[in-house]
């Protein structure tokens, strides 16, 4: 036995106590248990209070090598177990963990993984392009097959959650939306105006991004990562880099991750000024659009000028960035900040002020804590629900070791407190923002490795806009990707929506979805 | 109110006349293109866009011509919910897979005299994703394209240019 860490995860695993104990120390130490105490793992993370952040597998030789990371107070401890592909059978952590429901089923259907006892297994990520006995993420399942003539089926028989009653309408919604948005369906059980059930369907744009990845080059990889969610992809180019950075033990030099920062940062402001604008919109609120987008039109503006790409694509390489600031930009940047300021807490006043406005968002879709913390849910959707995790504070990551990060809190839950969880946050940004580009060090952009990636693997860990990214990668013995899997923050945060929406009427539905905004893309995979 | 008030007028019209310094001008496009869609659409020409498997990156940009300095309905080009009230069809992708059928079944829901237009290197060509057990590539795989608008993802200019290109491009 060989144990590193001197916080819970050292209890943790002398509890479990099994033969063949494992702790190595990266930024996620690993626990490897045997396949008949998965169970019992389960069991006593849920004494210890640890949050489920994932799960996936991966094939290695003759078995399954399946991984579960959890995380408390800011540690992360990844628990793995490997079973044979011969009979690929393991206990679900469903039962304890309502957030490992979809990512096992996810697991089922891409490696054929069954998970005993699970409340659910329906299929998740397969829709009908491919069959029930094929697994897409197996080594010997051909990435083009089937071929591209044969024309796919709607998915019409998936056996949603039934309702009978008199009065009781079902509505069934998307996958095409009303608005410019991404695909996905929503199943409602209504009774009049008032939503009595909700049930998420997703996978439609599932584009087999986790296959691609087999077998690619390191630089590829990171193009991909940069298009896993588009949104966000800043967030997964830094998290993929980190976790192959992580992988060969190498660090970027400071400047380089002073500006992966503030891209990052650059790119939560973007976000969440185009979200406010649309959260007031969806209830008739045209003022707050249109002034929020338009500032959100001025960002990317800048970040245009700067950064040669709206929203910051392909600017982050793996040990470093692709370009400098200049003095001009950072000058550019800080009277953004400055004229930003002035006008956000102006606009913000007139959002507060607004009676009508308020009126509709405040006890609209409610998320208690108690359920936020039981689906596990992270970012501003836990945060305006009491649940006060950020990796930028709890678990920090160079460059914000170095820097004091506020968390806003708040504890209704509701639409308003989403909200402005998510005004504050952009203060928060600028302010740091400002304090990244004083401090901005003088070093190298990139740090030049010329080793191999010859069978190492890597997690990487952000605060993206969203919330928690993981990002898992693995190299073959020819140093190309074995295996990578990305973990959107949506995956924990797309149940709240079918709790919140509880109480909520039909016509709540798009505010209440907005104010959560998930990735359909970055979950779909 | 008063506040929200005096914001607006301080803010005032920042609509762009557009000027851009490439070979199109898209003030210049707009206008003749505002002949044709008075002409061929009765002075509106509405839009139904489609995800067909994008990452969001190019919604985010066909959004953005809605916002204040874009404002594309002045062209009298605006966005719709249903596809039976569509002249165009504006579809991102890679098609995954699973969207086949649901563009498909758009796609025919539209009026007949309709313009199919192809956005981002995912839908012109299949970008990043190309055609796998999952994805289809380009959406001229699946329905016939008229236009394509090239970008990852294309900028709302180059949006702009592209939609009202496409117009033009129909009835010259």
């Amino acid at each position: 036995m060989n144990i590193t860490c001197n916080d819970w995860r050292h209890e943790f695993a002398l509890k479990l106590a099994p033969e063949n104990i494992l702790l190595q120390e990266q930024n996620v130490s690993i626990l490897t248990i045997q396949a008949d105490a998965w169970q019992s793992a389960s069991k006593t993370a849920i004494t210890f209070n640890c949050r489920f952040a994932a799960i996936w597998a991966k094939e290695v030789n003759q078995n399954f090598q399946l991984n579960i990371p959890l995380e408390l107070n800011g540690k992360y401890l990844l628990l793995r177990t490997e079973i044979p592909i011969a009979k690929p059978e393991i206990a679900s952590w469903a039962n304890i963990y309502p957030a490992a429901n979809r990512p096992e089923r996810h697991t089922h259907d891409m490696f054929g993984v069954i998970f005993l006892d699970h409340p659910d297994c329906k299929r998740w990520t397969r829709h009908q392009a491919w069959s029930e006995t094929e697994y897409p993420l197996r080594k010997n399942f051909s990435p083009n097959n089937p071929a591209i003539e044969k024309e796919t089926p709607p998915d019409v028989d998936y056996p949603f959650f039934k309702l009978d009653g008199s009065g009781v309408c079902e509505v069934p919604v998307g996958p095409v939306h009303a608005g410019i948005i991404e695909p996905g369906h929503f199943r409602f059980q209504i009774a009049g105006e008032d939503v009595l059930n909700l049930e998420e369907r997703f996978g439609y744009v599932h584009k087999g991004i986790e296959k691609l990845s087999e077998n690619m080059e390191i630089k590829s990889l990171i193009r991909l990562a940069g298009r896993v969610s588009g949104d966000s992809t800043v967030a997964y180019a830094w998290a993929t880099c980190q976790a192959c950075e992580n992988a060969i033990n190498i660090e970027p030099p400071k400047r380089a991750l002073f500006i992966r920062a503030i891209m990052s940062e650059r790119e939560r402001v973007a976000n969440h000024l185009g979200d406010i604008g649309a959260i007031c919109n969806d209830v008739g609120f045209a003022f707050a659009y249109y002034q929020f987008s338009r500032l959100k039109e001025l960002w990317l503006r800048l970040n245009a000028e700067i950064f040669q790409h709206r929203f910051m694509m392909d600017c982050i390489t793996f040990g470093g960035v692709k370009q400098d600031l200049t003095t001009n930009d950072i000058g550019k940047m800080h009277q953004e900040i400055a004229d930003f300021k002035q006008e956000l807490i102006e606009l913000f006043a007139i959002i507060e002020n607004s009676e009508s406005l308020q009126d509709r968002l405040k006890t609209t879709g409610i998320l208690t804590q108690e359920i936020a913390e039981k689906i596990g849910a992270v970012g501003y959707v836990g945060r305006a629900s009491n649940c006060d995790y950020d990796l930028r504070r709890d678990a920090p990551y160079l460059p914000y070791d170095e820097l004091s990060i506020k968390v806003p809190i708040f504890q209704e839950g509701d639409v308003a407190a989403r909200l402005k969880v998510r005004a504050k946050e952009i203060m928060v940004s600028l302010e740091l923002i400002n304090e990244l580009l004083n401090t901005l060090p003088a070093t190298e952009l990139q740090f030049n490795y010329t080793g191999s990636f010859k069978n190492c693997e890597g997690i990487g860990l952000i605060e993206a806009w969203r919330g928690e990214l993981l990002v898992y990668v693995s190299f073959d013995e020819n140093g190309k990707i074995d295996r990578y899997y990305p973990r959107d923050p949506s995956w924990l945060n797309w149940p709240a929506l079918e709790q919140l929406i509880h109480g909520n009427i039909v016509p709540d539905f798009p505010v209440c979805n907005k104010s959560i905004n998930c990735s359909y893309s970055g979950h779909d995979l | 109110m008063l506040k929200l008030l005096k914001k607006i007028c301080e803010v005032g019209i920042i609509t762009e006349q557009f000027n851009l310094n490439d070979t199109t001008d898209i003030e210049f496009i707009g206008k003749s293109c505002r002949k044709l869609i008075n002409k061929y659409f009765a002075s509106s020409l509405a839009i139904r866009m489609v995800d067909a498997g994008s990452c969001n990156g190019c919604e985010l940009e066909i959004q953005a011509l809605n916002n204040p300095f874009y404002d594309i309905e002045r062209f009298g080009i605006h966005f719709v919910a249903s596809p039976r009230h569509a002249d165009m069809l504006l579809v991102t992708g890679p098609v995954a897979k699973h969207m086949e059928a649901a563009l498909k079944a758009t796609y025919a829901a539209m009026p007949k005299s309709n313009l199919v237009v192809a956005v981002g290197n995912c839908g012109v060509n299949g970008g990043e994703f190309g055609v796998s057990y999952a994805s289809l590539g380009a959406v001229s795989n699946i329905i016939p394209v008229d236009f394509t608008i090239e970008g990852c993802p294309p900028t709302p200019a180059k949006l702009l240019t592209g939609i009202m290109q496409a117009i033009g491009n129909r009835n010259v």
